[in-house]
């Protein structure tokens, strides 16, 4: 059990630590993935199954026949008589307690049951209504349009200019450098929720409002991407860069050619961060953008959720909707991403 | 073996980005060479550090003395110059106490149970994210199958949207949820878990480690690869136990990457306001209400907006940070990173 | 590599941002937010105007209501970039940016006629006289619905259908007998809000407004609705989750009342679509009179209104897209289609379209509802302090149910937040 501690390789047999190994991995696939697969099944449910107690795993909906004489599909009940006996009947109407129902079969004889008797016939059906419905109510693709250049074009800016200034604060002696990194590290535990309003009355000013730049711009500058390169550059040594001069490299050629490939790992966790937060920002993007066009995923999710009432299985399926393309991406680039910072390793 | 094959059929796959880059470099240089030729070496770094410092000094250090005198006006005005001077008024309203230990007593007391939730959740969570997040990285570090697999696993929720987080886990938790429907067709008795104050607090601490602990665990397992193998065997053969090796090794070699982890969770931690919002709304009460959600209420969602004491409360909040990050920066000093 | 795409993004921004070449028509814009229907059912009337008026165009930007419509609108408003026209529920928050439609409409006697002068001047800064800045497009009234199925398996008889006047004590009473009877979980609930709970009150003999224009919380009427209150979670009767289980935000009983896991639910006309809907032919239930105590029988009023902003480009384009609204034809097809109560006097007869006889009946107990609410109950939506009042109301007695404060302390509290909230205006 002790040697999992420092265990890194080669062993063959299995122990009990690996025992205890894998129920540790399989326990926390469960915790992971449970929720998430809970989401996608509730996703596929119609509204009443949404909101039943308790809930059931897979998405049920009540069997419905079409009777000769009936306009309407009639609902299908089980039916449990006094001497014990069930049938299967269908639902004609229900008057206060009582239900009068009939036999598919033989239409033509009402018979009344009290409805506590029975039980509606449920089959699993997965309901792709949620989904129809929210995609005429929500413009996916234009809002996943704008979600894509959003995050990508605030991504590669966040990754150049922290990249820039953390290799000048990492790798130079000039006046005000200690200022400089000192009021970044200062405000790097300040959410922009708390200055939402000054940010906002400067985008206003510039006459960023309605425009994606407004949206791309502000955050860029991370106090995170910096301090979190700088971190990295440091261990890069400078012997590196003193006979990159002496070839005659210039400082740009140096930047883009030498410390930017080995700044590779920590570059991979700032996009990775960066990524998140552009994807999944809401209030920002929910104060400069007040038009449909130009609405992020978050936005335009956002607004299944009114004042009285909250459109549930339409948020559900719309999230899943939105949830695909970024796991998709992950999908492709898992290992990319998970290896590239695993295995070059942060130092 | 393995890994060798993979480095080099992405290196196959780079070899005409390699050349798109190298060409973007080629006319890069071009521009740049005669800069650095009029500004010389030193130079360079004032023009490598101004973009991030323009949008950084616009969009986070200006809003912040918008913000700094926002504090010491009043009203419901948006516009700095249409708000009147009100001194220190908005601070004296959040330090107006009769017992600064017992929130009732305050004036404001929402503030000071803000507070309160702040320091406990802070801590309590970010040890929890940091603990866990170590030993998963250490069993992921064993020589286990399909480890790509698990890292992948344990990352996932890490892409969820904070809001996605909070529905789901709300829909589990919820009085008649799927957890208490387990709980009670096991035989038990369905549990408060978002109506107690304690399970609450609980509960928004377990879905933040959820939702946050597969990026530091893989931040945490870089750590741990790059510690050369060799010094576990040397410690092997000089007859160092596996706990030993641990705390002789392991411990030293991975604080770096620890600290990184630290700064990176308390961060998140601090800020923590909009998965909890969507999650428990700050409730039970207001069990849950964190520094960021009082801020942001009293600047927002208050019918009379009361953004200058929703800035007197962030000057405070950062004031606090301000004194918490020199602390961290003087803790990475004495251990060589900073 | 990177630095490629950026500049591929970058270009494909500047050519997606740059605006749209000389366009004949002029783009308005609403900015809305919807519980069910009606966004589609105003897309669809504002496809006939633009139909019959080639030279106007009208957006409809749809947004949450939370954060959306009550935080963001506001702070976008009066920064200047506020929409042309709005759906809003706080319109004390845009007073002083609306735009007076008096002078720009066709016939502003229409307007006096149609809606009630309190409505129109509920929008008033205190210099103003008879402006125009829009028309409630919908009217909203608080009161109880009960699950009849339930009564009926008890066999107990519904206390409202023997007396016209029933308290909320019968009503406690009532609901737990039928409760235990059918073996349901809830006997009685009421929605996560100081609006929902403000009806009950008045009706205890609570008063907010005094004569002279101050405001106290703490009278024996509100403590007395208070306690009812508390003691249905004491007596774990109702659902903790709705009110406890929810910080600082609105959350509605109504899906424990759609699985007939909940006797009587206190909420308001605005769930019979969703009822008729959701709850289908699984139970009959039916809206019942609000009520009564001390202070009469009265419910809330409430609503959403159709606002114009000042800043609009377009003010005289405005007006007509705003005229066509509040039309008869415009006004009568959006309640009939969202459920609506009317907040129009000259609708004449509405067929709702809807084929649910409960939903039907429903309508006609909240239409029944309006002549009995107070003088306190209109005060209190259209003074001016609707949230500054209700949302405090919802927290502090949330922090009562929770032991976080007694009531003792939370009327203190309460007094001091409604006070601040004076104060700072």
């Amino acid at each position: 059990m002790l040697n999992f501690l420092t265990n890194t390789r080669g062993k063959n047999q299995l122990s009990l630590s690996d025992v205890a190994t894998y129920l540790y991995l399989l326990l926390g696939t469960l915790l992971m993935f449970g929720p998430i697969i809970w989401l996608v099944m509730s996703s596929f449910k119609d509204r009443t199954e949404l909101l039943r107690f308790p809930p059931r795993f897979l998405p049920y909906q009540q069997e419905s026949v079409t009777v000769p004489g009936y306009d309407d599909p009639l609902q299908m009940f089980t039916v449990t008589f006094e001497d014990g006996t069930t049938r299967e009947l269908a639902q004609v109407r229900r008057v206060g307690i009582e239900a009068q129902m009939i036999d598919p079969a033989q239409p033509d004889e009402i018979i009344k049951v009290n409805i506590n008797q029975r039980q509606p016939v449920e089959s699993v059906a997965f309901s792709l209504e949620n989904y129809t419905n929210g995609v005429t109510r929500f413009n996916f693709w234009l809002y996943l349009g704008n979600s894509v250049v959003v995050t990508v074009a605030a991504t590669a800016l966040t990754l150049l200019v922290n990249s820039m200034a953390a290799f000048a604060l990492s790798k130079y002696q000039f006046r005000g450098r200690e200022t400089i990194f000192g009021v970044t590290i200062g405000t790097l535990m300040v959410p922009i929720s708390v200055i939402l309003i000054p940010v906002y009355l400067v985008i206003t000013e510039i006459g960023w409002n309605n425009n994606l730049i407004g949206v791309i711009v502000p955050g860029a500058a991370t106090p995170t991407g910096v301090f979190l390169l700088r971190q990295y550059m440091l261990t890069i040594p400078d012997e590196l860069l003193d006979s990159a001069r002496i070839d005659g490299a210039s400082e740009w050629r140096i930047y883009l050619q030498i410390i930017l490939p080995l700044a590779r790992p920590a570059l991979a966790v700032l996009t990775i961060f960066s990524v998140m937060w552009r994807w999944n920002d809401f209030l920002w993007p929910l104060i400069v953008l007040s038009r449909t066009e130009l609405f992020t995923l978050q936005v335009g999710l956002n607004s299944f959720q009114g004042d009285l009432q909250t459109q549930w299985e339409l948020i559900l399926a719309m999230t899943v909707l939105t949830l695909l393309p970024i796991t998709i991406v992950f999908a492709f680039l898992q290992r990319f991403i998970t290896s590239g910072i695993a295995t070059t390793g942060m130092k | 073996m393995i890994k060798q094959k993979k480095i080099i059929s992405a290196d196959i796959l780079a070899t005409p980005l390699r050349m798109l880059y190298d060409a973007l470099v080629s006319v890069m240089d071009f521009i740049m060479h005669p800069i650095q030729n009029r500004v010389g070496v030193r130079g360079m770094a004032y023009i490598f550090v101004l973009p991030n410092l323009l949008i950084f000094g616009i969009f986070i250090l200006f809003p912040m003395i918008l913000n700094f005198y926002y504090a010491f006006t009043g009203g419901p005005r948006l516009f700095p110059q249409d708000r009147p001077f009100v001194g220190m008024d908005n601070l004296n309203r959040l330090f107006t106490c009769q017992d600064f230990l017992v929130p009732n007593s305050c004036r404001e007391d929402l503030f000071w149970r803000a507070a309160t939730n702040t320091i406990t959740f802070v801590i309590l969570q970010v040890a929890l994210l940091v603990l866990v997040s170590l030993m998963t990285a250490l069993i992921l570090n064993r020589n286990i199958r399909a480890r790509g697999f698990f890292r992948s696993v344990f990352f996932y929720p890490v892409l969820l949207s904070p809001v996605v987080v909070a529905l789901i886990w709300k829909w589990i938790l919820q009085q008649d949820g799927v957890l208490n429907a387990l709980i009670v067709s096991l035989g038990g008795d369905k549990l408060p878990f978002l109506i107690s104050a304690d399970w609450a607090r609980f509960w928004v601490i377990i879905i933040s480690v959820w939702a946050q602990m597969g990026f530091y665990t893989l931040i945490l397992l870089a750590g741990l690869q790059s510690i050369p193998g060799e010094l576990y065997e040397a410690a092997s053969m000089d007859g160092a136990g596996a706990v030993q090796a641990f705390r002789a090794i392991t411990i030293p070699l991975l604080m770096p990457t620890m600290l990184v982890v630290l700064v990176l969770s308390l961060i998140r931690a601090v800020q923590a306001f909009d998965q909890v919002f969507a999650f428990t709304g700050g409730g039970p009460g207001t069990a849950t209400t964190y520094m960021v959600q009082y801020i942001y209420t009293t600047g927002f969602a208050n019918q009379t907006r009361e953004f200058g004491l929703a800035a007197a409360a962030s000057l405070v909040m950062a004031s606090v940070l301000l004194l918490l990050t020199v602390g961290q920066l003087r803790l990475g000093r004495t251990s060589n990173l900073a | 590599m990177k630095k490629a795409l950026f500049f591929v993004v970058v270009m494909g921004l500047l050519t997606s941002i740059m605006p749209a070449l000389a366009q004949d028509a002029v783009e308005l814009r609403i900015t809305w937010y919807s519980d069910g229907n009606e966004g589609e059912v105003l897309r669809g009337l504002l496809d006939e105007f633009e139909a019959a008026n080639p030279d106007i165009k009208v957006v409809v930007d749809e947004v949450d209501y939370a954060n959306g419509i009550q935080q963001l609108l506001p702070v976008q408003v009066e920064a200047g970039e506020g929409p042309d026209m709005a759906r809003v529920t706080n319109f004390d928050a845009f007073k002083g940016k609306y735009l007076d439609l008096r002078p720009l409409v066709a016939d502003a006697a229409y307007w006096d006629a149609s809606f009630p002068a309190a409505a129109l001047a509920a929008l008033y800064n205190a210099d103003d006289t008879d402006q125009i800045y829009g028309f409630p497009n919908q009217f909203t009234v608080t009161g109880p619905f009960i699950n009849r199925t339930l009564f009926e398996q008890a066999g107990i008889e519904v206390p409202s259908d023997m007396n016209d006047a029933v308290t909320w004590e019968e009503w406690t009473a009532v609901a737990q007998q039928v409760a235990e009877a059918t073996g349901t979980p809830y006997a009685i609930s009421m929605d996560r809000s100081g609006h929902r709970f403000a009806g009950p009150a008045f009706s205890e003999g609570a008063t907010f407004f005094n004569e002279d224009g101050t405001i106290t919380m703490d009278t024996p009427g509100f403590r007395l609705m208070a306690e009812i209150f508390m003691g249905w979670h004491t007596a774990g009767i109702t659902p903790a989750d709705v009110w406890i289980g929810a910080g600082g935000t609105y959350n509605a009983a109504a899906p424990y009342f759609i699985n007939g896991q909940l006797v009587m639910y206190m909420s308001g006309s605005w769930q019979i679509a969703a009822f008729a809907r959701d709850i289908g032919d699984a139970f009959d239930w039916e809206a019942v009179p609000n009520p009564t105590g001390p202070g009469g029988s009265t419910g809330m009023p409430g609503g959403t209104y159709m606002v114009a902003f000042g800043d609009t480009e377009y003010p005289a384009e405005v007006a007509r897209v705003m005229d066509f609204l509040a039309s008869v034809d415009a006004l009568k097809a959006f309640t009939e289609k969202t459920l609506f109560l009317p907040a129009h006097l000259g609708l004449g007869e509405l067929t709702y379209e809807t084929d649910n006889a409960a939903a039907a009946a429903a309508l006609n107990v909240f239409v029944s509802e309006v002549p009995k609410l107070s003088d306190q109950a209109y005060e209190l939506q259209f003074g001016g302090q609707a949230f500054a009042i209700n949302n405090p109301v919802r927290d502090r007695l949330t922090q009562v149910l929770t032991g976080e404060l007694t009531l003792d302390e939370a009327m203190v509290q309460l007094q001091q937040d409604v006070d601040d909230a004076l104060a700072a205006q």
